[in-house]
Formats: structure tokens, sequence, C-alpha cells
């Protein structure tokens, strides 16, 4: 099978690997680079478990070919945090108990992160409007929502 | 002051660090050296006689290691039921075959008819295309009293009439209850469906089997809420791999619900196939294939009848429920639709008579098995649908009705009719809770606000108990479960002083990691930090029976308090010989064992690092070290129960139904970590929200399911779901475990929908629009026709 380099920045970091031909971002980011924090949740576009932000737009990586991702700034839930220091919306989302068994974490602090980048003190509605594409089946969104409205300090922490 | 460590505080989840910096280790993230690849190639029809299956061609293609089929697994095992259910007649239930591969017939679609191993996903999917499949299509059957109709064809020979089994509880009862709603004032008679759901945890199934030729031991990475359940079924029961040569490690697990109890088949293909081809071999469900092959939830049809004297009260109930299987028996799922059913048919009230006939049926569809409350959610549906179409007809409001028929709170322990003794309960603490935390007094108000929007607002509610930690195991075995229901663990203190707990609980987003250490630091007298839990990996603890029906800090926690008790008893024994004291008179508090009426003490460290270095030590006596392991059986199930409301808007001219508003008071008994309990009730109430209001599993007539996918089956999303209102400050701990815990991760998913069914009930009737029911999900299609039917 015909593989192609692709060179890319990965969380800030210069990164390069072989694609696979038809490869998608999500299975190249797994499989071929190593960064294991974008979920398979669907492969279909329909769950979000799988979204980065390219250029710091989210896109769904499933849905995305690796190639897309040549020359481009890729960011990932595993880029978040600063060493040990927590992003802010990392350490929300554990005060407010925002995660439950994991799975969907990634791809919602992606979607988070998303949003805080272009609209740094959302409103509850625009909240749920940017995680509205993100599946998660254990906390019924509500830590979720609230999390991503204090990292905007939108209000003193509790 | 809240507390800050131990029983009852809300402590961070420790787990939280790894899964919100991306570095949670799932089964899909594991990669063996040199793992290959496994396809299924899976039956596109819903029923079939299988003519042929020609590999030859795709056997040659690039890649391919080998293929597998029906043929490969007749040596082997079926995948084994796990609860023998019999039949009013006294004949035990058809259990058919449940092959790996599929032999001779498909029975829905999804069976897996071949499964390919190859160096990469791509060549094996590529080569399941090539293989050649010949399939002689037979009528299916989906609808279940179609199935029992005699004129249906036979998903299996061994059950002509499609019936698995006709259970009836209590069956002693039958002629006395049916004297009863004969002579009775009045009877609400209510037929429903309780809807067919699919569990969808995020994460898909995955399967890694492993062999090492060095050892000739197994290794199965999977996906799953109780690995040591997993190892005893496909050692035993599928492959005969004895269990000291066999590991299952389920790491962490990103949700399960129900859904990832059951052995299934493609853990057992995995193992199987490392160590026939003698390399690691992956497999990872796709989402559609999840769909079609993950066990689905609930699916129901009941009628029920409820006989009332004049002033409301319960006489008696009467139902019968067919309850699909499909097309095999999962491995639990007999024992769904029958003693996690039958048994809650007392719910909260004093009702002295009841009679549940229950017929499971086989069809052409996946098979069906517990999905988060198993059987519960069924019972108090039911219930708690026909209690409000009672009281609509008699003119009693309906949290009055429930009030007159609440078992008294002095009334505990109290004898049900239906074989279950609740140990306590204040079913009237939780229901006074409700009304205000709903704020019922201004719902009136609320109402006429919509009213003038021309919206109609509805208020509903609902009174649920559940039975959790299902026990004992003599009891169950007597009832036909063939496993044991007790849970394990060991505790280790380190020389050092610091501490592993192993238990045989599972977590897959429950917290047990912070939540089991807070147990200990509260014994112990230690801070948290110095307890680990390990869980999930057979071959670092011993047997336990896992996750599932709330039972991990009700029965896991119990064996770790067992095995820390032991801890102590044995330390302070110690602590005598290196304090010189009578061990009467050693106290144990705060991590310091002293003497009464001294100075003398010792703390905790000292006594560990004596045990491991036991130079000042009475060996005579005591045996070095400090580990211990206890195995706890519950004497009784625990009963969890609460009141929940839903507020709604229907808007008349769509059928639109928008939720305004959840809330919901719990009786958990003690609760070890009130943040961890508060999550678990929001994420049980959005399932029951999206039961009720979104999700339904449609096939078709031929069997094909037409909701494959997130795009067809509507899962709740964040603009779905409202502000939950929750409450666990009623508390009336269990007696009979040593935590008094009663467990809460299916309370949310068992008493929610039929508060929001009840609450568009409201809405449509004090509208004027008569409607007695409406079948879940509750779309804006069916509201609406039933607005137009009532006009």
């Amino acid at each position: 099978m015909a593989k192609k380099p692709v060179t890319f920045t990965l969380n800030g970091r210069e990164s390069a690997a072989f694609a696979e031909e038809g490869q998608n971002l999500l299975d190249f980011l797994r499989r071929s680079v190593g960064d294991l924090s974008p979920k398979y949740g669907c492969g279909q576009g329909g769950c979000g478990g799988c979204t980065v932000l390219i250029d710091g737009e989210p896109h769904l990586s499933c849905l995305t070919l690796a190639e897309a991702a040549a020359g481009r700034k890729v960011e990932t839930a595993s880029g978040l945090a600063t060493g040990p220091v927590l992003h802010r919306l990392q350490e929300a989302f554990m005060e407010r108990f925002a995660a439950q068994c994991g799975f969907c974490t990634p791809g919602m602090l992606v979607s988070a992160k998303a949003l805080l980048d272009r609209n740094p003190r959302p409103t509850r509605e625009e909240v749920i409007e940017a995680l509205s594409g993100n599946l998660c089946r254990c906390t019924g969104y509500e830590p979720i929502i609230e999390a991503v409205l204090d990292a905007a300090g939108e209000r003193a922490r509790a | 002051m809240p507390k800050d460590s131990g029983i009852g505080a809300s402590i961070k989840r420790r787990e939280d660090v790894r899964f919100l910096t991306g570095a949670g280790n799932y089964t899909d993230d594991i990669n063996v050296a040199g793992q290959t690849y496994a396809y299924f190639l899976r039956s596109t029809v819903a029923h079939g006689k299988i003519v042929s299956v020609d590999t030859a061609a795709a056997s040659k293609m690039p890649g391919v290691l080998r293929i597998f089929t029906g043929a490969d697994f007749e040596a082997v095992g079926g995948l084994p039921c796990g609860w023998q259910i019999t039949s009013r007649n006294g004949e035990v239930m058809k259990e058919p075959r449940h092959p790996i591969l599929a032999s001779g017939k498909v029975r829905h679609v999804g069976d897996p008819i071949a499964a390919v191993v190859a160096k990469s996903l791509a060549e094996a999917r590529d080569a399941a295309e090539a293989i050649g499949v010949e399939i002689e299509e037979l009528p299916a059957v989906v609808d279940m009293r179609a199935a029992i109709s005699g004129a249906a064809p036979a998903v299996h020979d061994e059950a002509p009439d499609n019936l698995c089994y006709d259970w009836g509880f209590v069956e002693e009862n039958r002629e006395a209850v049916d004297a009863a709603i004969k002579s009775a004032h009045h009877v609400t008679t209510l037929e429903l469906t309780n809807n067919r759901l699919v569990a969808n945890p995020m994460e898909p199934r995955v399967a890694i089997g492993d062999f090492n030729r060095a050892s000739g031991d197994s290794t199965l990475y999977t996906t799953s809420q109780n690995p040591h359940v997993i190892r005893l079924l496909m050692g035993a029961f599928v492959l005969g791999i004895p269990e000291h040569k066999l590991r299952v490690i389920a790491p962490d697990v990103g949700g399960g619900f129900g859904t990832k109890i059951f052995h299934y088949a493609e853990e057992a293909f995995c193992t199987f196939a490392a160590k026939a081809l003698n390399k690691p071999v992956k497999w990872t469900a796709d989402r559609s294939e999840a769909f079609i092959t993950d066990a689905h939830g609930r699916d129901h049809v009941t009628k029920i009848e409820l006989a009332l004297d004049k002033d409301g009260k319960f006489l008696a109930i009467r139902t019968a429920t067919l309850a699909n299987m499909g097309a095999y028996l999962s491995t639990f799922a007999p024992s769904v639709p029958t003693w996690l059913h039958g048994t809650l048919m007392a719910g909260t009230y004093t009702t002295p008579l009841i009679y549940c006939n229950v017929k499971a049926v086989f069809t052409n569809t996946v098979p069906v098995d517990a999905y988060r409350g198993a059987g519960r959610p069924e019972a108090t549906f039911q219930l708690e649908r026909v209690i409000d179409k009672a009281a609509r007809e008699m003119g009693i409001d309906p949290v009055e009705i429930r009030r007159r028929n609440f078992i008294p709170a002095d009334a505990f322990p109290y004898q049900t009719p239906v074989a279950v003794a609740y140990d306590t309960g204040d079913y009237h603490a939780t229901m006074d809770k409700l009304v205000e935390i709903a704020d019922f007094a201004g719902f009136e108000a609320r109402r006429a606000e919509s009213a003038k929007r021309g919206k109609l607002r509805g208020l509903g509610l609902s009174s649920y108990i559940e039975a959790c930690g299902i026990a004992p195991s003599n009891l169950v075995g007597q009832l036909g479960a063939r496993a044991g229901l007790y849970e394990s663990a060991t505790v280790r203190v380190n020389a050092a002083g610091g501490i592993v707990v192993m238990t045989g609980s599972h977590s897959h987003g429950q917290g047990h990691e912070t939540t089991f250490p807070q147990v200990i630091a509260e014994m112990f007298g230690c801070p948290e930090a110095n307890v680990e839990i390990v869980h999930g990996d057979t071959g670092r603890g011993p047997m336990g029976m896992g996750t599932y029906g709330s039972r991990s800090i009700a029965v896991g926690g119990a064996a770790m308090v067992r095995a820390a008790e032991k801890i102590i008893a044995k330390a302070k024994r110690i602590a005598s010989h290196l304090m010189e004291a009578a061990v009467e008179d050693v106290e144990f508090a705060n991590g310091v064992f002293s003497v009464a009426g001294t100075d003398k003490k010792v703390d905790f460290g000292s006594v560990a690092l004596a045990a491991y270095v036991p130079h000042n030590y009475p060996l005579e006596s005591i045996e070095p070290g400090l580990e211990e392991t206890a195995f706890y059986d519950p004497s009784n199930f625990t009963y969890p129960a609460g009141a929940y409301a839903a507020e709604v808007e229907v808007d008349p001219e769509t059928g639109a139904v928008t939720l305004l508003a959840f809330s919901a008071a719990d009786d958990f008994g003690n609760v070890i970590n009130p943040m961890i309990v508060t999550g678990q009730v929001h994420g049980g109430i959005a399932q029951g929200i999206g039961q009720a209001l979104l999700e339904s599993a449609v096939y078709d007539a031929n069997g094909q399911l037409l909701t494959g996918s997130y795009m067809d089956y509507a899962m709740p999303r964040a603009d779905d779901l409202p502000m939950y209102a929750v409450d666990h400050s009623c508390q009336t701990p269990c007696t009979h475990n040593p935590l008094g815990v009663k467990g809460c991760g299916e309370a949310g998913a068992i008493g929610s929908p039929p508060a929001l069914v009840n609450a568009v009930l409201d809405a449509l009737n004090a509208g004027g629009i008569g409607v007695e029911h409406i079948d879940m999900p509750l779309s804006p299609s069916r509201v609406w026709a039933a607005i137009q039917s009532a006009k």
C-alpha cells in the first residue's frame, strides 16, 4: 500500500509519520503517530470522541484524511496540560466531576477549548451549542456544561 | 463543615488525572507486539440457512493468515447462559446452542458467519468481502405476539413455538389475585411497551487475544465489567482453558451500563485464534457492528391490572408480559424479566396480592439482556404508569394515592408478597423531599403561565424501589443462577505502610479508585493517598464477580471492609506484643494502637513494619505479613428507593415535549462520596430521559435494524437535557451490610421514564385532551398523533 510522509505540528511539536492511502486522521494519530487521546467512538462523525483541532478549528478526525494535517497545527487533549499543570478546562472538569468513564472526555475538552479560544465568555446556550456534537453517555452533560462555564471564568469557583 | 477525607467526603477523583490528560488506558489503546487483526463477516439477513461458505479465494488474499468458520468451533462450547428459569409447568427453559460462529443457520442480522485474521485490518476487511456466502433466506419473525402465535417460523428447532419459558410468580397467589381483581371496587388496566434500547457506551467493545508459547498461557484484554466472570465462562464452558492458564484483563473501560457484563463471541474468538495462529489477535467493533452485536435492553410488552378499593387502596396486581430474548440467550437474559422484575412488583406499596406471568420469546433480533436497571425499570414503569391512570380514573391526587399505599416507615423490615423482604426505607420522607425540591406548591401558577403562551404544562411523578447487590448466593442458586454473587477483596499492607486493595469490583466510570480508599482511610486512619486500588485483572486479585446491579459498594465495599477488619484484628495482636499488653486492652483509633489507661502507643506503620521484619515478633503464635482476603456474600439485597418528578411543556400544535425540570429525591442509605453519587444519579436520569423521549431500537418486519447508527438512534445530546435537582439527604441505612450503603448506579434510569410519561399525560389531560397512554419514546409525532386521536 502506498504510504505518504505527513509532516505537521502536534501539540506544538514538529511531528512526522507515514500515512497509508485513504487513512483517516484518527487512525493516523492513534496508530502511526502514537497519540492515543482522540477516541474512536463511531467512525461516522456522530459522537465527537475523535475531535481534534486543526489550526484552531475543531475537526472530526475520523472523517478527515490524514494528509489534511500536512503542514498544519494539530491539537489534541494530550497536549492541553503544561507538564504536570492542568489546563483550566481540565481543572474545571475535575472540580465539577465532568468525566465519569472518561472515554468522551478528550473530545469534549477539545471542543470546549475551541469554543473558549474563539469566545472566551460564552453563554450557557453557546456552551451547549458547542458541545452538542459530542456524545457523553455517563454524565447527563450538566457537569460538563458547568465546567466549561467555570473555565470561562464567568463566575467564581464553588 | 463538610469532611475532606474518609466516608462522606466529596473527594475529587484521582482517576480524572489520566482521563483528562488523554492518558486513560482503554482496551483499544493496547497494542501487543506482532498483533494481527480480526474482522467478522456478519449476516445481512435476519434468518437463513447457510448453504455454503467459500473461503478459498479470500484465503489467498494479501496479508490473510487464516479464515475461520463455524466448523472451526464445533468442537468447543457455545456461549453459556448463566441463569436457568423453570416454567410454570415445571419444565426448564429452552436453551439453544449459541455458537461462536454461526453453524447451519443465521438467526439475526449481525450473526457472525466467518472471521478473517490478517496482518492489517484493511486486509482482513478486503478478504471478508471476497468470501463467497450462499444463504437460503428464511422468513424472519420480529414481533413477539406473532412469534408465539403458532404461525411463525421457528428461530430454533428446539423451540418450535419460539417460547423460551412461561414463568408465573407467585404461582401460589394466582387464584387469590384473580379473585381479588374480580371482586374489586375498581380495576385499572393498561397495556404498554417498554421500548427496546441500545446501551451505547461510548467505547465500543474490543477484544485482544494473546498466547504465550513459552508458558502456554492465554491472555484476553477485553472491555468487560467483570473479567473474572469472563475467565470462568470462557475458560470452563467455551474453550476448555483452565483458569490458571487464562488471564483476563479489563483495563479502563469506557462505560458499560450492563451491556459489557456478558460473555461475547468475539472474546472467545480472539482467545481461540491467538492460540491457533500463535499471534496476538485484536478486534475492535465499529459502531454499526456494536448496534447489531451488543446485547440490547428492555423490550417488554405488558398488560397490567391494578385492583383498588373505594379509597384507592391497592388490593391486587396482575401482569402479563412478553419479554424479548432475541435470537439467542445472552449471559443473564433469562433472569431480567423474571427474578429482577417480578420481585419488584410490590414497589414501595403495601399491595397484598401480586401475580406476574412472563413469557420469554425468541425472535430474529439481537439478543436482549440487562441494561441499566435490568427488569427493575420495566417493573417500575408499568406500576407507576398504572397508578397514575388509576388516580386519574378515581379522581385522587397522584401524590395522595401513592401516600395512601406506601409501606409505612415503622413497618420495616417488610415482607412483600413477591419474595423479597425490604430491610429499611421511608417512602414518605423521599416524597416529602420531592414535593419540596420540585416546588409542587408553585406548579399551578407555572401551569397558568404556560397556558398564556398556548403551552400545556404537566407535572409527573414516580416512586421507585430497586433491589441491588443481588444475593445471597445459595438463594439465587435455588432460583436458577449458575454463578455465585459474592464479592472478594484482598487488602495488602506493605512493609512501609502503603496499602493495596485488590477488589473483584470493576470500575468503568464509577470512581472506585477514589471511593474505596475513602473507606480504608476511615478505617485505618490514614490519608487516601496511601491506598491503591487494583481491579480488572484476574492475574492480580482473587476471584470476583464484577460490577453490575449497583453492587460495587454494597457487596465489593463490604468485602473490602471485612478484609480490613481482619487486618485490624491481626495488627492488634502484633501491637499487643510490641506494647507488652493484653490484646483485649489494645485500642485502635486514627491510625494509632494504644493501651487503655496508659501512655503506651504504636502507630500503624510500625506494626506493618514489624509484620514484615519480624525480629521482635511472636512468630510462634502469629504469622508474619499483613495481608488478608475476604469473600462477602450478602444476606439480602439492598433496597434504594426514592421519588422523582418531571415537569414538561407540550406544544399542542406540534406534539413537541420540552423537559423543563427534573427532580430526584433518593434514599441510598449511607453515602461514601456525595459528589460521585450525584453524578451517578445524573447519568441514570439522562438515560431514563433518553428512553422516555428519544431512544428506540426499531426493526422492520424482515429483521433489519433501522436504527443502526447515531444518525438513526437518537442519543441524548447536550441540548436535550435539563438541569437536575438531585437530593440524597433522606438516608435509611441498610441494616445487613457493614457500610449501611444501598447502591445508586441504576436508580436514575429506573425512576425517570414513568415520571416523564406521567408528566406529558398530565399536561394533555389537564389541558382537556383525554389521552390515557402513549408508548415511549414520546416523540413529537407520537404525541401529536395521540392529541389528534383524542380530538
